[in-house]
C-alpha cells in the first residue's frame, strides 16, 4: 500500500518536473523568437523609427515578465511577496523615470 | 550562564571594562542592539538640540552677532541632517529592536548579524559628519544639499555630508531589510498579518518606504560624490548637466522619508492610547488599510517640495491633489484615535499624555501641511518660517512626542525598571508648552514675511516679540530634556523594578514575558488566537501565553566584531574620499580610501568563508531562568 502511495507520488513529481521542462524549453524557444525579432525590425530598412522603438520596447517588457514568472518562479505558489516587492519597486522605478523624461524642468 | 562548545567566538566570561566594551562591541542580541540605537541615537540628538539652541539665541533678537554668516548656515545644516538622520531614525530602530521581536513572538530578528552591522554603520556615518566640525568645517549647504550650491561653491564640509550620509544610509537600508524579513518571516503561529499589533504593521510600511526610497538617495549621493571628487558633470550646467536633478531624487527619497519617520509614531501612539484606554484600538483594519495608502501615496508627492521651481501647472496640480489626498487616511487615523480614547477608561501617565498631546498637535501639522499643497498658495508661503513651523509640528510634535511615548511606555520593557512618573510629567508639560511656544508664532512670523535659514532680522520689522517668544520656548524644550535625562538616570539607580506585564494592563505579546527579557525571548513560542493575543489570553483567566510548542534547547546566534570591523573599515574608506579633494594629499588620501574598501572586503570574505553554527541555550538552563523570572 505504501510502495503504492510513494509510486503514485512519484509519477506525479515526474510528470510535474516534464511539464517544467517544456515550460522551459517554449519560454526560451519564444524568447530567442523576440530577440530575433527585435533585431530584425531594426536591421530591416524602411520600418519607421517610431513602430521599431515602440516595438522593441513592448518585446523587451514581455521577456523580462517571462524571465521572472517562468525562469525565476514568480508564477509558483508562496511567491505573493517578491511578486508584490518587485512590482512595487518597479513602479517606483518608473514614476522617477517619468519624471525625468517629463518634467525635470519646464512642461 | 554557560554556552555550548560550538561557541568559539563567544567571549569568555571574565570581567572588567574590557570584557565589557567587549561585548557591547560585538552583540548581536536585538535587545542591546535596541539600547545602543537608544543611545548612539540620543548622543547625536542631544548634539543636534545644542546646534537648536544656538540658532534660537541668535535669532532672539534682531542684530545679533552671537553666530552670523557662514558658522549659522553651518550649524543649521548640522542641526537638519542631525536631527531627521541620525537623532530621528535611530530613535526610530531602537523601537523597533526593542519591540518587533517580542510582539510578534520572535527569538530574535533574521538577520542578527545584518541588525548589528546596520547599527555600526548609521553609528560610524554620524561620527564621519560630525568629524567635520573639527576637519575644516562643517556642511553648509541645507539639509537638502541642493546642487549646484552643494556640488561646486561649498568647501569640503559638503563631502562630509556626502560619504556621512552615505555610510549611515547603507545602515538605514539594511535595518529595513531584516525587519521586513522578519515581520514577513518570523511571526510566532497564528499570528496572521491581520492580527499583528499595529506598531508592527506601521513599522513593515516604514521598511518598505525605505527600501524603496533610500536606494534614491544612494545613488543621488554618489552623483554629486562625483560631482565634487572625481571631476563629474552631473549637476554642472555649464558642461550639460541639469541641477535640478538634484532636487527630484532628492525629494523623490526626501518625501517618503518624511513618512519613514512618522509611520512608527503613528504606531506607537495606537499602541498606547489602546493600552492606556483599556479598549481595544477602534476601527484596527481600516488603520492597516490608512497605513498602506500612506505608505503608497508617499511616492506619489514630491514635487510639493518644489512648487516654486516652475515645473509649470500641469505638474504642481497633479502633485497638489495627490499631496492633498494623504490628509484622508491621516484623518482616518486621527479619528480612530479619538474613538478608542470614547468611553475607554483611560489613565494619564506619561506615555499617554505624550499621546494624548500628538493628537491636536499633529493636526495642526497635518493643516497647515493641506495649507503648504495649495501651489499658488505656497508661493507666498515658500522658504518662509511658516515652512519651518509646518515641519517642526510634524516632526517634532509628531514623531518626537510619539517616540517620547514610546519611551515611556516601553522603558520598563527594555530595562527592567519603570521611569519615574512625577518627573515624567515635568518633562511633558515643560517640552508641551516649549513647543507649542517655539513654533506655534513662527507660523505668524513667516506669514509676515520672515524668510527661513536668514541668521538675522533688522528692528523695527515686527519680528522681535514672536521671535523672543520662540527663544524662551526653546530653552522650555531644552530643559525638558535635561529633567528627561535626570529621570533616565534616577531610574537606572532608584527606579521602581518593573513587572513582566508592566502597565498591568498589557495587550501584546511583549508584556507576556519577564521585562527586561530573558536572552532568548520566549522560553516557549507562544500560539497567538487574536488581535491583542496576551489580552485575549488574561480575558479567559490565564496569566501567560499558551504555548506552541515543549520547552526545547533554543538556537541562539553567536556575537561578532566583524560588524564593527566592517564599518570601521568603511569609516577609512570615507575619510580617505573625504582628504582626496586636498590637492597635495590627493595620491595617499585615495590610497587609504583603497585601503579601506579593501579591509572591508576582507571582513566580508572572513564572514562568508567562517562557519558560525551559532550556540544552544539547553533546556534545563531555560526552565531555572524562567523560574527565577517568575
Amino acid at each position: 500500500m505504501a510502495t503504492k502511495q510513494s509510486e503514485t507520488t512519484m509519477y506525479i513529481q515526474k510528470q510535474q518536473r516534464k511539464r517544467e521542462m517544456q515550460h522551459y524549453l517554449v519560454s526560451f524557444g519564444l524568447m530567442i523568437i523576440f530577440t530575433l525579432l527585435a533585431f530584425g525590425t531594426v536591421m530591416i530598412d524602411g520600418i519607421p523609427k517610431h513602430f521599431t522603438s515602440f516595438f522593441i520596447v513592448t518585446l523587451a517588457i514581455v521577456q523580462v515578465l517571462f524571465q521572472l514568472y517562468y525562469f525565476m518562479h514568480l508564477k509558483d505558489k508562496d511567491h505573493g511577496f517578491p511578486t508584490l516587492f518587485i512590482f512595487s519597486g518597479a513602479l517606483v522605478a518608473f514614476i522617477t523615470v517619468l519624471t525625468f523624461v517629463s518634467i525635470v524642468w519646464i512642461s | 550562564m554557560s554556552v555550548n562548545a560550538h561557541s568559539l567566538s563567544q567571549p569568555k566570561q571574565n570581567s572588567g571594562f574590557f570584557s565589557w566594551l567587549w561585548e557591547w562591541l560585538s552583540t548581536v542580541d536585538h535587545k542591546k542592539i535596541a539600547i545602543l540605537y537608544l543611545f548612539g541615537g540620543g548622543l547625536f540628538f542631544l548634539i543636534g538640540g545644542i546646534e537648536a539652541m544656538l540658532i534660537r539665541i541668535q535669532l532672539a533678537v534682531p542684530e545679533n552677532t552671537f553666530l552670523v554668516g557662514h558658522n549659522y548656515n553651518e550649524v543649521i545644516t548640522m542641526h537638519g541632517t542631525t536631527m531627521i538622520f541620525l537623532a530621528a531614525m535611530p530613535f526610530i530602530f531602537a523601537l523597533m529592536n526593542a519591540v518587533i521581536p517580542l510582539q510578534i513572538g520572535a527569538r530574535d530578528v533574521a538577520f542578527p548579524f545584518v541588525n548589528a552591522l546596520g547599527f555600526w554603520l548609521f553609528f560610524m556615518g554620524g561620527i564621519i559628519l560630525n568629524l567635520s566640525w573639527f576637519l575644516g568645517g562643517a556642511p553648509a549647504g541645507g539639509w537638502t544639499a541642493y546642487a549646484p550650491l552643494s556640488s561646486e561653491f561649498l568647501g569640503n564640509g559638503m563631502d562630509f555630508y556626502v560619504l556621512g550620509l552615505q555610510v549611515a544610509g547603507a545602515g538605514t537600508l539594511m535595518g529595513a531589510i531584516n525587519f521586513l524579513v522578519t515581520i514577513v518571516n518570523m511571526r510566532a503561529p497564528g499570528m496572521t498579518f491581520m492580527r499583528l499589533p499595529l506598531f508592527t504593521w506601521t513599522v513593515f510600511i516604514t521598511a518598505v518606504l525605505i527600501l524603496f526610497a533610500f536606494p534614491a538617495l544612494t545613488v543621488g549621493l554618489f552623483l554629486i560624490f562625483f560631482d565634487r571628487l572625481f571631476d563629474a558633470n552631473f549637476f554642472n550646467e555649464a558642461n550639460g548637466g541639469n541641477s535640478i536633478i538634484w532636487e527630484h531624487i532628492f525629494w523623490i527619497f526626501g518625501h517618503p522619508e518624511v513618512y519613514i519617520l512618522i509611520l512608527p509614531a503613528f504606531g506607537v501612539i495606537s499602541e498606547v492610547i489602546a493600552t492606556f484606554s483599556k479598549k481595544r484600538l477602534f476601527g484596527y483594519s481600516s488603520m492597516v488599510f490608512a497605513t498602506i495608502l500612506i505608505g503608497f501615496l508617499a511616492f506619489m508627492v514630491w514635487v510639493h517640495h518644489m512648487f516654486t521651481v516652475g515645473l509649470g501647472p500641469s505638474a504642481n496640480t497633479i502633485f497638489a491633489i495627490a499631496t492633498m489626498a494623504i490628509a484622508v487616511p491621516t484623518g482616518i487615523k486621527i479619528f480612530n484615535w479619538i474613538f478608542t480614547l470614547w468611553g475607554g477608561q483611560i489613565t494619564f501617565n506619561t506615555a499617554n499624555l505624550y499621546a494624548v498631546g500628538f493628537i491636536p498637535t499633529f493636526v495642526m501639522g497635518g493643516v497647515t501641511g493641506v495649507m503648504l499643497a495649495v501651489p499658488t498658495a505656497d508661493f507666498q508661503y515658500h522658504d518662509s518660517y511658516f515652512v519651518v513651523a509646518h515641519f517642526h509640528y510634524v516632526i517634532v510634535g509628531g514623531l518626537i512626542f510619539g517616540l517620547f511615548s514610546g519611551f515611556y511606555y516601553w522603558w520598563p520593557k527594555m530595562f527592567g525598571r519603570h521611569l519615574n512618573e512625577t518627573l515624567g510629567k515635568i518633562n511633558f508639560w515643560l517640552f508641551f508648552i516649549g513647543f507649542h511656544l517655539t513654533f506655534f508664532f513662527q507660523h505668524f512670523l513667516g506669514l509676515m514675511g520672515m524668510p527661513r535659514r536668514y541668521f538675522t532680522y533688522l528692528k523695527g520689522e515686527g519680528f522681535d516679540a514672536f521671535n523672543m517668544v520662540s527663544t524662551i520656548g526653546a530653552f522650555l524644550m531644552f530643559f525638558a530634556v535635561i529633567v528627561m535625562l535626570i529621570n533616565i538616570a534616577y531610574s537606572a539607580v532608584k527606579g521602581e523594578k518593573a513587572k513582566g506585564d508592566a502597565w498591568e494592563q498589557g495587550r501584546t505579546l511583549e508584556w507576556s514575558i519577564a521585562s527586561p527579557p530573558p536572552e532568548y525571548n520566549f522560553a516557549q513560542t507562544p500560539l497567538v488566537k487574536g488581535i491583542d493575543a496576551f489580552w485575549k489570553e488574561k480575558m479567559d483567566g490565564k496569566d501567560k501565553m499558551t504555548a506552541a510548542e515543549p520547552v526545547g534547547d533554543i538556537h541562539m546566534p553567536s556575537s561578532s566584531i566583524v560588524p564593527f570591523l566592517m564599518s570601521i573599515s568603511l569609516t577609512i574608506a570615507s575619510l580617505g574620499f573625504i582628504f582626496s579633494a586636498h590637492d597635495g594629499v590627493r595620491k595617499p588620501a585615495l590610497f587609504v580610501a583603497g585601503a579601506g574598501v579593501v579591509l572591508f572586503f576582507l571582513c566580508m570574505l572572513a564572514r562568508s568563508i567562517k562557519d558560525d553554527p551559532g550556540f544552544h541555550i539547553h533546556k534545563e538552563e531555560v526552565i531555572e531562568t524562567e523560574k527565577g523570572v517568575r
